[in-house]
């Protein structure tokens, strides 16, 4: 596959995966959901008070065409974490129940330990919808 | 269109050398438990992909939902 060299939907999910340290590509939201697997994940972030940014790839199916091509994953939801995938469903809630996420997300053994991103709500990355 | 355990569990088998395959699932939605030598010292992330990738673009399409548990195994 030949890159274009316009790639709006792509440079934004790079842009994207680049801004937010913790970032979930989910279908729908935290909030409503639109898949188990997602809102699985969700819950896990929700449940260790871990801000992070989502991304909502049901709005325009070149979201996850790009992000799967990007991450060499083929399922939503996809777990980043600084930069790399961590995983989806299956490879987060492992990690989850082990205690490898609590440690890749830096909250192991100190869950009042502030993380640097508060911005994490107004995520950029909702507007990869905007600008087609 | 559709497919079975069966068939997932023998391509799974077929496609990652010294796998065994555990495959549970309604026709869209399955679960794999595979152990091969393959994935020794490979993280979990790249133990998943060897899966993934005996599927390719089915997984999401035809395959609604694949979800895999691997565990490296001993030489067969």
């Amino acid at each position: 596959m030949t890159e274009q060299t316009t790639n709006p939907i792509r440079e934004a999910i790079k842009g994207a995966i680049d801004e937010n340290p913790v970032l979930l590509f989910m279908k729908g939201t935290p909030e409503a959901p639109g898949c188990g697997f997602s809102a699985r994940v969700a819950a896990i972030l929700e449940s260790l008070d871990q801000p992070f940014a989502a991304v909502d790839v049901l709005p325009d199916p070149r979201i996850r065409q790009e992000l799967s091509a990007l991450s060499n994953w083929p399922t939503i939801p996809q777990l980043f974490i600084d930069g790399d995938l961590v995983g989806g469903c299956d490879i987060v809630s492992e990690m989850y129940q082990s205690g490898e996420l609590q440690q890749a997300l830096g909250i192991d053994g100190s869950p009042g330990e502030p993380e640097p991103e508060p911005e994490a709500v107004q995520s950029p990355p909702l507007t990869i919808e905007n600008r087609l | 269109m559709s497919t079975t355990p069966q068939e997932l569990k023998d391509r799974i088998e077929a496609g990652i050398p010294g796998a065994r395959a555990q495959v549970t699932g309604d026709g869209r939605h399955f679960n794999a438990i595979v152990s091969a030598p393959a994935f020794r010292g490979i993280s979990r992330i790249a133990q998943h992909r060897l899966v993934y990738d005996v599927f390719g673009s089915e997984v999401g399409d035809r395959i609604h939902a694949l979800s895999i548990q691997t565990k490296p195994s001993e030489e067969p």
